[in-house]
Parts: C-alpha cells; sequence; structure tokens
C-alpha cells in the first residue's frame, strides 16, 4: 500500500506542473515565458525524481537529469539568446485575451479529470493522478499553442505537452522505454531550436509571427 | 545456390533497416551528388531484395522487431517505390543543382536524410513494440520535416514549420495513446517490455479495461491520423507536398500516409480483439468519409499543379480509411488494394509533375497548357495517371474503388452513396483540370524534361496490369491478410 507522504509528494509535484502551465498561459513578455518553462522542466525533473525513488526504478533519473539539464537549462538560455538576437522580447502576441484562455483552460483541466480518474478506476492512485494531471498539461500546452502567434511561444507550448507526457510516462508504473522516449522527444525539440535559430527566421520573414508566415502562402517569388 | 539459399544466410529483417542506417552516413559523408545519388539507388536497390526475401523467409518473431503477414505487404510496398523514387530522384536532383535551388552540401545532406527517411519509415512498419513504433514515426517525421525545408525559400520555411507544428501535436496525441495502451495492458500482462510489445497485446486484448482503451484508440486516431492526413488535421499536407522537392512529395503520399494509417491498423486489431471497446469502425468510417468529401471538393479551388495533387492524396487517404472502417473481409481486401495501387499512381504522377515543374519553370497550372503537344510522353504520361487516380477503367484504382463501393452499398447503402458523391466530385475535377494541363495550344517556358520517364511508366504498367489481371497468389495473399484485419 502507498504510504499517505509518498502519494501526497508526488501528487504535489504533478499538480505543481499543472499550476504552472496555467502560469505560461498568462505571461506576456518573451522571458517571462521562458522562465516560467525552466520552473515547468525543474518540476518535471523533481517529479520524475520522486517517481524514481519510490518506483525503484533508477534508469527514470536518467529522464530526469535530461528534463534539468535540457529542458530547465539548455533550452531556455538558447531561446532567450534567440529572443535578445531577433529582438522579439517585447510582448507575447495573444490571439485570445488572457481571460477567456484561462477560463478555457480550467475547462479542459475539469474535463481531463472527468476523463481520465473515470477511466482509469481500475489503475492505481498514483497513475490515476499523474494520467489525470499528464492529460491536463497536454491540454494546456495545446491551448497555449493555438492561443499564441509567436513562434518561439508555440515551441514553449509544445514543450510544455511533452513534459506532460513524460509525467504520464513515469507515472505509468514500469513502463519501459521511457528513457529512450524522453530522449527521442529531446532530439526532435532540439532540432526545432537549433532550426529556427539556423534558418533565422527573422531574416526571412522579418518577424517570427505565425500569421506573417501564413500571409506568404500561394504567393509568388 | 538457390535464392532461398541465399538469403537464409544473412538477417533480412535486420537488412531490411541496417543498409539504409549504414546509408545515412556513408551518404552523408562522401562527397559528389553524382556518387551519392548512384549509391542512394543502390542502397535502396538492397534494401528492396532484402524486403522481398522477407516474403519467402520469415524471421522469429522478436521482442522489438517482427515480420507478419499484415507489415510484409507494408515493407515491400514502402521498399519498392522508395526504390523508384530514388531512381527518379538521381535524375531529377541533379538539375535542381544546375538551376541553383540546391547546392552541393545540401544535396549531400538530401541523400542522408532520404535513407534516414527510409529507415524511419522500415523501422515503424517492423517494430513489434507500441514505444518503438512511435519512436520511428516521430524519426520519419523529424526527417520529412527537413526535406521539405529544404530549398529555404518563405514558402518551403512555412511549410515545413507547419507541417512541424502539427506533425509534433500529432506524434504528442499518439504517445499518450500509446501510454494509455501500457496502462491498460500492466494490469494483466505485468510490468516490463511485455506489456508493449504488440504479439503478446493482441493475445490478451480481451482482458483489458476498455474503457481506457476506448480513450486510448482516440488520442491514437487523432495522433497517427494526423500523419495519415485525414480531414480534421490535414492542413500540413498540401503544404508540405507543394514546397519540398518533388521525390518527396512522391514519398510522403506513396509512403509516408501508408506508414502512419498502419499504425493506425494495428490499434484498430487490438480494440476488435477486445469485445466490451468501442467498435473503432465508426470511428474511421466518420473521419474517411469527411476526408473525401471534403477534398474532393477542395480539388476544384487549386492553382498549384502539387497541391491539387496532395488533395487528392487526402480524398484517396480518406477512402482507404474508410474501407478499413468498414472492416470484413471485402472491404479490407479492398482497403489494401486500393492503398497498394494508390501509392503506385501517385508517385508516379508525382515524378510527371516534377519533370512538368522542371521543364515549365513553374507549379502554376495556369501556366501549364498543351503538354501533350510539347512533351508529348510526359503530357500522356500524366494523363494516364491522372485517368488512374480518378477512378476510372481500365486501371487498377476503378477496380479497388469498385471494391469498395459494392462492398458498402451491400451493408451501409447510405454511406455509400455518399461515397460515390465524393468520388465522382473528385473524378470531375481531375479530368477538368487536366483536360487543361495536357490539351491546348501549349504557353511558356518549354525546356526539354531531364527527369527519367521509366519510373513513371514503371508504376503505371503495374497499376494497368492490376486493372487488368490480378495474379492469383496476390489475391489469396492479401485475402488472407484482410481475414487478420478483421
Amino acid at each position: 500500500m502507498i504510504s499517505p507522504l509518498v502519494y501526497d509528494v508526488a501528487h504535489l509535484l504533478a499538480g505543481g506542473m499543472v499550476l504552472v502551465s496555467f502560469m505560461l498561459l498568462y505571461q506576456d513578455r518573451m522571458h517571462g515565458l521562458l522562465n516560467v518553462f525552466a520552473l515547468h522542466a525543474v518540476i518535471l525533473a523533481l517529479s520524475v525524481s520522486w517517481e524514481a525513488y519510490i518506483q525503484d526504478a533508477p534508469h527514470l533519473f536518467i529522464t530526469a537529469a535530461i528534463a534539468l539539464i535540457v529542458k530547465a537549462i539548455i533550452i531556455p538560455l538558447a531561446l532567450h539568446r534567440i529572443v535578445r538576437r531577433l529582438n522579439i522580447h517585447r510582448s507575447v502576441e495573444t490571439v485570445v485575451g488572457i481571460g477567456p484562455t484561462m477560463l478555457a483552460g480550467m475547462g479542459l483541466v475539469a474535463l481531463s479529470m472527468a476523463l481520465m480518474l473515470r477511466v482509469t478506476s481500475a489503475a492505481d492512485a498514483l497513475a490515476r493522478q499523474d494520467l489525470a494531471f499528464a492529460l491536463s498539461v497536454v491540454l494546456l500546452g495545446l491551448l497555449m499553442m493555438v492561443s499564441r502567434r509567436n513562434a518561439v511561444s508555440q515551441v514553449v507550448g509544445l514543450m510544455s505537452i511533452e513534459n506532460g507526457l513524460i509525467l504520464a510516462a513515469t507515472g505509468a508504473k514500469g513502463m519501459p522505454l521511457v528513457v529512450e522516449i524522453s530522449v527521442a522527444f529531446s532530439v526532435l525539440v532540439a532540432f526545432i531550436v537549433i532550426g529556427i535559430f539556423l534558418f533565422r527566421i527573422r531574416e526571412r520573414f522579418d518577424t517570427v509571427d505565425m500569421q506573417a508566415l501564413d500571409r506568404f502562402r500561394g504567393e509568388s517569388q | 545456390m538457390t535464392f532461398s539459399g541465399f538469403v537464409s544466410g544473412f538477417d533480412a529483417l535486420g537488412a531490411v533497416l541496417l543498409i539504409p542506417l549504414a546509408s545515412i552516413f556513408i551518404l552523408a559523408l562522401l562527397p559528389g551528388y553524382r556518387v551519392t545519388a548512384l549509391l542512394n539507388v543502390l542502397a535502396s536497390l538492397l534494401t528492396l531484395l532484402a524486403a522481398i526475401s522477407l516474403l519467402f523467409v520469415r524471421p522469429e518473431v522478436g521482442s522489438l522487431l517482427f515480420v507478419d503477414d499484415l507489415n510484409v505487404v507494408f515493407i515491400v510496398l514502402n521498399t519498392l517505390v522508395g526504390f523508384t523514387t530514388s531512381l527518379f530522384s538521381a535524375s531529377y536532383i541533379a538539375h535542381e543543382l544546375e538551376t541553383g535551388r540546391l547546392t552541393p552540401t545540401y544535396l549531400r545532406f538530401y541523400h542522408a536524410m532520404y535513407q534516414a527517411m527510409m529507415f524511419g519509415m522500415n523501422l515503424a512498419l517492423l517494430a513489434n513494440n507500441i514505444g518503438l513504433l512511435w519512436v520511428a514515426v516521430e524519426l520519419a517525421t523529424l526527417t520529412t520535416v527537413m526535406m521539405v525545408g529544404i530549398y529555404r525559400t518563405h514558402e518551403a520555411l512555412e511549410a515545413a514549420w507547419k507541417y512541424f507544428i502539427l506533425g509534433s501535436v500529432g506524434i504528442a496525441l499518439a504517445l499518450f495513446g500509446t501510454i494509455l495502451v501500457y496502462v491498460a495492458s500492466q494490469p494483466v500482462i505485468g510490468e516490463g517490455l511485455d506489456a508493449m510489445t504488440w504479439t503478446i497485446l493482441i493475445e490478451h486484448a480481451a482482458q483489458f479495461d476498455a474503457a481506457l482503451l476506448n480513450v486510448a484508440f482516440v488520442f491514437l486516431l487523432l495522433g497517427y491520423g494526423t500523419k495519415v492526413g485525414l480531414a480534421p488535421v490535414h492542413a500540413w499536407l498540401p503544404d508540405a507536398h507543394a514546397e519540398g522537392p518533388t521525390p518527396i512529395s512522391a514519398v510522403l503520399s506513396g509512403l509516408l500516409l501508408n506508414v502512419a494509417l498502419y499504425a493506425v491498423l494495428r490499434f484498430k486489431m487490438l480494440m476488435t480483439a477486445n469485445e466490451a471497446a468501442l467498435a473503432p469502425g465508426p470511428l474511421m468510417v466518420t473521419m474517411g468519409l469527411t476526408s473525401l468529401i471534403f477534398a474532393s471538393f477542395m480539388l476544384y479551388r487549386r492553382r498549384d499543379i502539387k497541391r491539387l495533387f496532395a488533395y487528392s492524396s487526402i480524398e484517396h487517404m480518406g477512402i482507404i480509411t474508410f474501407a478499413f472502417g468498414m472492416g470484413g473481409p471485402l472491404a479490407n481486401f479492398a482497403g489494401l488494394l486500393h492503398m497498394t495501387m494508390h501509392s503506385l499512381t501517385k508517385s508516379a504522377i508525382f515524378f510527371a509533375v516534377g519533370n512538368i515543374a522542371q521543364a515549365k519553370g513553374t507549379q502554376k497550372i495556369a501556366d501549364i497548357r498543351g503538354l501533350t503537344e510539347s512533351h508529348p510522353v510526359l503530357g500522356w504520361g500524366l494523363l494516364v495517371g491522372v485517368v488512374a487516380i480518378a477512378g476510372l477503367p481500365p486501371l487498377g484504382i476503378f477496380m479497388s474503388e469498385f471494391l469498395v463501393v459494392t462492398s458498402t452499398f451491400a451493408r451501409q447503402p447510405l454511406l455509400a452513396i455518399l461515397l460515390v458523391l465524393g468520388l465522382l466530385v473528385a473524378l470531375g475535377a481531375l479530368l477538368w483540370r487536366v483536360t487543361g494541363i495536357a490539351f491546348g495550344t501549349p504557353v511558356g517556358r518549354m525546356e526539354p524534361v531531364h527527369g527519367s520517364h521509366l519510373p513513371m511508366f514503371a508504376h503505371l504498367v503495374l497499376v494497368l496490369g492490376a486493372g487488368l489481371y490480378l495474379p492469383p497468389p496476390l489475391v489469396a495473399w492479401f485475402q488472407h491478410v484482410a481475414n487478420l484485419l478483421g
């Protein structure tokens, strides 16, 4: 049987990720957004380490280390640099206002709780709460991607989705290939960060605003 | 030495994966595009031979990789079109260098990525582990994203970005579905690798928690469905097809969409094996039919020739998903046949379109006229391809579409009417467009064709042959696979 302390700490950390996902939604400055994302990754690393400890699964510490080093340090630093280089730190362009976005976010969290707690009645308590929180993080990440125009904040949204998935994968007790999957996902994200940098979207489009990219479609050169 | 004696000497399954994997590094390091283009063809040919040998020698089921009657169809088709496309690409890509659209460095990267893409797709098809399947699909996505953006124009970068964002969201959803399948299987099978091994999952699927499987399948269908290009989540597909190099458009339409569909089919089989779970058929039928009807109307408004055929791919993936969603031996048989015919025909069309775009210097439909007069071989080849893809007799697609329609009429007449409506609307659009392209007075630039016509005609001959006469062993094989799909 799981002791209350073990459960409470896991619950606190996973719940913390949902909370930070909400914080991501209302950031209106680029650098602030990246700092909050780094916090998101730190909490993920803590949560994964806790899972590694209580499941007695040392390989999960690798996943935690990847989360901490790559997602909490390297990628935010690289993105800070890109934001400075491209001079886009002024503000985050939103499609929908902050208020409606937050309301929609609450709706999504309620939805994922209602759905996941109902269908996972057979699974153990830890996996249940992890899956429910993870789906909330994934849906909030999707919400962030559709409510932001800027390419960098879309990448941040995508990475927060990825964090949610890692949370779900580590919560599912004894799931194989978690480390491999987290590595594969980090490669994906690394590629796109390098992509933004190398292709210098700014130089080509003068903006990283996705609406501007849309305007090029169908135009002849 | 007999053929089977030869192949039993080495592991054919390993070869299908190792040849592309080794080629990535060789092609990335070798300078000179003539050599690398040739080596790319050679590697693709060897992979094809190894894949064909899997038909005769079936390796043992491993915990990570396996070959069964279902995936062997996909793997042979995949390596065959991979080989013919590499042939086309070798003759096509040199001209891109001459016109300055690519530099030698990018060309080296292109060939390495081509093999990386083949590796990703072959790995996805051979994976016996649903986690490995996911990683392989992700790899294939990443490599194609880079291929789509290789020209580095505004449009190409925008297309690559859109494809990357939508594709990533898709595979993220698919991963969540994969995790849920593990959560469902873990109480029954126990922790560890077995609980993600497909062959073990299918044996125990009946005991899984049905509610959890239902939610998992919705995520998997939406996730992998994004990569299939099904209607609500198809937005990346036309851009990616239009802006990348044409050989990549051929591979995207002919192969990558199939690989994603294969993943959906595997999970559909799991769902069918669990009686308490939601029937996956109606979901697939709805998505398929929506894609078909939506894409067939969208065909009328296309001004770019590659976008036109990209929408036609959405339409055909809709038909195939519809057929597999209907299920049953006949509809599954029709779906398999249609998938094969579509891969061959659509890649042939893209070979023609690539040559047209190079000869005319444009992809705008309005600027391409009178091809049968200015470039007779190319013009008539394209015409035959479009007649085939529109589903006119006597070509192969007519037969598979006919089977889909008749099997649907017998069971769900109302759905069959919608299906026929979509097919006719698409037929009208394609024939209307192709008459403008093929006939009339030629306009614009008229340079000679640089790319080879051979791969296009090889595909068209196969499609015509299948329309006239399907060899009994092939029919028996497909029937067997159709029964497996349930």
